[in-house]
């Protein structure tokens, strides 16, 4: 195995972790916020590469579609929120139990509304192309997953760090109580946490259906890996959630590749050992 | 406490309701109930850590899985546990599923609450990863055929004798839970589920506590995977994956955490929803769905706990006619 | 008053109701009950309902009558869960007494119905489950199974003679890690180098990966073609990475690889690439350009493998009941006569071998992009460049020396030629 080998596995790797970075971030932010486990984190994911589908076949425009979905689902989402899981109070394992209910339910609508065929979607015929530099095959399309995972990546933290709202989205993470006590709306921002973390989703969802497919039982697929992402990185952590994309993406890639009996062992495995040692994940605060 | 005894003439008068009219209904009839009675011994084992510890936990069907794939291998491999050694079969997923909570216990019991959840999530999607992967050991997708139910002077083979064998396990493992319940043990859980701070501060070893309640739940949890392998008589990567885990947590809370026959009836509920309705009507998965949600949002306590409610809502109503009776406070 | 009317009425009342009775209805309508087995909810959905779409296409060709018996086609969802699939047949068996369980989709629920078929001694017709060893080391063990389909292996032993013929030397393979897989490439393995060509790499992605960047850097170099082996999604992702990553090499591969199930969602990238299987939508007969679009103005799909191998069974099931006028013979009599039968079916023409699997054309199948059956838009079709008739599941080799062999697995055949 030379040198070609090790780097277009890393390359891979990283690209396959900057989607997980977008269905991960999500996650990790509301539980940071909310405490809440979201089981049907996978669901939007899925649904939004079911929108996408849909937007593209009406308009023919991959561009739109990204949007599109990600908000179609955020505004689910809420609905969703305020109509079910407000009323609960704050309860974990009801919210837990809540949302996975929801997700059965989201997976059979799924399938009657865009039955159950293996869908592609089709990104514009300039991204399918690769570049080649020194000797090696670079998809441009994981290119621009890097690259969306990247602006996005850098989007958020300046948008926690820089602003007002981030600023009271930090201090709701860290202590709900004393913020609610300097005067911030959380329920507002638990709302727009909510609202954001489904919108990551569903992007990766779209973004993710050209390089994965979109077919029914992806949800569930999805779910574990992006629970891996956010407890190896830390759950309430931006950053966190990066590096935890970025190891689970890179283990995932290598584990598979060097040692292909045991690939799902690899991944799980070192995410419960870190669990059990650090149970808020490595860069989660408690 | 005259009411746990009412509660516990009607749990008895149930099973043996069940015991009489089942075998006399259709032969379809009687493996749902059968399939329906093994996995309730999955859902009890998690009540156990639910309802009376509450330790939530999302991976309990890796110790189905261990039971399971033990009596498939030992059945297919060595042609073991096919006679009387069936019994030896029954031990051995209970020790090996017990071993494997003790190991994971280890890992899992240091984290409460939402914590807990994840990692036994973590834990149970291992147990997957090497079923579904282990090819050489499992069959990997192809899944393990038990060929044949065993034969020890009775041919589990028959449908009703089958049945009679799994409703005397379910009884008994019923019975031995609702022992384990009751006793000092069981209320020293109950008293870590309620304030776990305070029964360290009276001086109990609750994380020994909640290990021991955890190898015991993952032990019963073996019974019923040795059990359900017999049921359909296919042993595959299916029985381990997240959504069993998940549909045991459903049928729990659905039925009432903490109170043991909730988890039955919990199971008996989404079985005749899953496996009866779906053969009338094609939107079932919806019904299924609809009834989670409705049950969580209003129905916290399951439906164990609807005798609950009304009692509460009764109290209140008569506390308020009570209030009307005193004299009015002059303003 | 009364009295009288009812004298006057009762003779001629009480007549035409004796002769009623006593004479036999019009129609002797005898109703043939069918069990089918398959996924209608789940991940595999869509397959499921394919193949109970083809069934359900030749009922309504023929109105639902068999040589006249009338044709009770009950369906019910294994979800794709083997003890799920052991339920519902025995539902089938028990509640609904069925004459025959038909269906099944994937190897694990073929295995798990199989026994069941034994114990309660009803026929089970297999459309789609193509385990190999149902119908080979397996058999005796289910004596009421039939199998209408396909075995895993059988489109690949002509296909690896064809792959000589090519002149390609050395293959590397690459297959979904799982039974199904390792059929398919066996069964390429073998008869590739029984012509003189080497296997010299297999490489196995876990069922259901649809990232293959760990997979694709790790492919030789020294092939001079790639054989893949894919289902489902993973057959969508994979030939988009393959050309992503700069490939050039022919890609070969089995029949699912580029089945009419995924070919509507492929894009450019799959042009040019070869497979093999019994059947392809493509095949320019009168017969199977009528299906195709009768099918398709009636599901809005071009039929895929699934949906014409249970058109074809139904058809075989019509043909025994219609020998028999109408009844159903009892299980073995009924087996007995599928195993007999020769049959001119969409596929081609299609016997039964003394080991109940189906003898039948291979078809060496290239996409291509263009018009066919008069549909004015340019579409990906499998076209079909060569034809091996009369092709068993043992292919080319003998039946004695194949059966001694251990089933295809992971490592067998070994991998003599890998490094």
């Amino acid at each position: 195995m030379n040198t070609q080998f090790w780097l277009t596995q890393a390359f891979n790797g990283i690209s396959y972790g900057a989607l997980l970075f977008l269905v991960g971030s999500g996650l990790s932010l509301i539980f940071g916020v909310m405490r809440i486990v979201n089981l049907s984190h996978g669901s939007y994911f899925l649904l939004g590469g079911y929108v996408a589908l849909s937007v593209i076949w009406t308009t023919g425009s991959w561009l739109l579609a990204i949007p599109v979905a990600a908000l179609t689902i955020a505004a689910v989402r809420v609905a969703m929120e305020r109509v079910f899981l407000r009323p609960l109070g704050f309860d974990p394992l009801r919210q837990v139990l809540l949302t996975v209910g929801f997700a059965f339910l989201f997976q059979q609508a799924a399938l009657d509304i865009w039955t159950g065929n293996n869908f592609d979607i089709n990104p514009p015929d300039a991204l399918t192309k690769s570049i080649v530099v020194g000797g090696l095959y670079l998809p441009l399309y994981r290119i621009f997953m890097i690259a969306t995972a990247l602006i996005i990546g850098v989007v958020l933290w300046l948008a926690m760090e820089k602003t007002r709202m981030g600023a009271a989205v930090r201090a709701t993470v860290d202590d709900a109580q004393m913020a609610r006590g300097v005067g911030i709306d959380t329920s507002r921002i638990s709302m727009l946490i909510f609202a954001l973390g489904a919108f990551l989703a569903a992007l990766g969802g779209v973004i993710g259906g050209a390089f994965l497919g979109i077919y029914p039982g992806l949800d569930f697929e999805m779910l574990p890996i992006a629970f891996a992402v956010v407890i190896i990185g830390g759950m309430g952590s931006l950053g966190g959630a990066a590096i935890g994309a970025l190891v689970v993406g890179l283990a995932d890639n290598f584990g598979k590749a060097l040692f292909p009996e045991i690939s799902y062992f690899t991944l799980y495995a070192p995410m419960a050992l870190i669990l059990a040692v650090k149970p808020t994940g490595l860069f989660g605060r408690e | 406490m005259k009411s746990q005894h009412i509660k516990v003439l009607i749990v008895v008068v149930a099973l043996a309701a069940i015991a009489i009219i089942i075998p006399n209904t259709n032969s379809f009839v009687i493996l749902l109930t059968t399939r329906a009675l093994a996995f309730s011994i999955l859902v009890m084992s998690l009540d156990i850590l639910l309802g009376y510890t509450g330790l939530p936990s999302l991976g309990q069907a890796a110790y189905l899985g261990v039971g399971a794939y033990l009596t498939a291998i030992l059945a297919t491999r060595y042609q073991f546990g096919l006679g009387y050694d069936f019994w030896l079969v029954v031990v051995f997923g209970i020790l090996l599923a017990a071993a494997l909570a003790a190991i994971f216990g280890l890992l899992a019991i240091r984290a409460t609450g939402v914590y807990f959840l994840m990692i036994t999530l973590a834990l149970g999607q291992c147990a997957w990863g090497l079923a579904y992967r282990w090819n050489s050991l499992t069959g990997g997708d192809n899944g393990i055929n038990l060929r044949a139910r065993p034969k020890f002077g009775i041919d589990l083979a028959n449908e009703v004798t089958f049945f009679y064998l799994v409703f005397g396990l379910f009884a008994v493992s019923l019975l031995l839970m609702y022992t384990l319940v009751r006793s000092p043990f069981g209320r020293s859980l109950a008293g870590i589920r309620e304030r776990e701070l305070r029964m360290k501060i009276l001086g109990y070893n609750t994380w020994l506590h909640k290990y021991i309640a955890f190898i015991i739940a993952g032990g019963f949890g073996g019974l019923a995977g040795v059990l359900w392998a017999h049921t359909a008589g296919i042993v595959s990567p299916e029985n381990v994956v997240l959504t069993t885990s998940v549909d045991a947590l459903l049928m729990a809370v659905l039925g009432g955490a903490g109170t043991l026959v909730g988890g039955a009836i919990g199971a008996f509920i989404v079985f005749g929803l899953r496996e009866y309705l779906s053969t009338l009507v094609p939107w079932w998965q919806y019904a299924l769905g609809a009834v989670y949600v409705l049950t969580i949002l209003y129905l916290p306590t399951g439906l164990m706990g609807i005798p609950e409610r009304i009692r509460q809502r009764r109290a209140a109503t008569g506390n308020r006619e009570d209030v009307k009776k005193m004299a009015p406070v002059t303003s | 008053m009364t009295i009288t009317l009812l004298r006057r009425l009762g003779p001629p009342l009480l007549g035409s109701v004796v002769a009623l009775g006593l004479t036999p209805p019009a129609n002797a309508a005898e109703e043939l009950r069918i069990g089918y087995v398959a996924p209608t909810t789940g991940i595999f959905a869509q397959v499921g309902k394919d193949m109970v779409d083809g069934f359900q296409l030749y009922l309504d060709d023929v109105n639902s009558d068999f040589g006249g018996a009338k044709v009770k086609f009950i369906v019910e969802d294994e979800q794709a869960k083997p003890d799920t699939a052991v339920t519902r047949a025995k539902k089938l068996i028990l509640q609904d007494k069925v004459h025959m369980l038909v269906g099944g989709l994937l190897a694990s629920s073929g295995y798990a119905l199989a026994p069941v078929s034994t114990a309660d001694k009803t026929v089970y017709v297999v459309p789609v489950s193509a385990a190999d060893d149902l119908t080979q080391r397996d058999l005796s063990k289910y004596p009421y199974m039939v199998r209408t389909g396909w075995s895993s292996s059988q489109p690949s032993h002509p296909f690896g003679q064809w792959a000589c013929d090519q002149g390609y030397k050395k293959i590397a393979a690459i297959g979904a890690d799982y039974a199904f897989g390792y059929e398919v490439i066996g069964g390429f393995q073998r008869a590739f180098e029984a012509c003189g060509g080497q296997i010299i790499q297999k490489i196995w992605p876990p069922l259901g990966t649809k990232d293959f960047g760990p997979y694709i850097p790790t492919i030789s170099q020294d092939a001079d073609a790639i054989f893949t082996l894919m289902v489902g999604p993973m057959s969508l992702q994979f030939p988009k990475q393959l050309a992503a990553s700069g490939n050039k090499k022919p890609v070969i591969g089995g029949g699912t690889s580029y089945d009419e199930f995924v070919l509507p969602s492929m894009g450019d990238e799959v042009i040019g690439h070869v497979s093999a299987l019994q059947y392809s939508a493509a095949l320019e007969t009168p017969k199977n350009e009528a299906f195709v679009k009768k099918y398709r103005a009636k599901y809005g799909k071009v039929p895929s493998y699934y949906s014409e191998t249970n058109y074809t069974t139904a058809q075989m099931i019509h043909e025994v009941i219609k020998n028999n006028r109408g009844n159903f013979p009892g299980a073995e009599e009924f087996v007995k006569q599928v195993a007999a039968l020769k049959l001119d079916t969409l596929r081609g023409p299609v016997t039964i071998d003394e080991m109940r699997n189906p003898v039948q054309n291979i078809y060496i199948k290239k996409v291509e992009k263009k018009k066919m059956f008069g549909y004015d838009k340019e579409e990906l079709w499998n076209t079909v460049i060569k034809t091996y008739p009369n092709v068993s599941q043992f292919g080319q080799f003998n039946k004695e020396e194949f059966l001694k062999t251990p089933v295809y697995s992971r490592d067998f055949p070994p991998c003599k030629f890998c490094n």
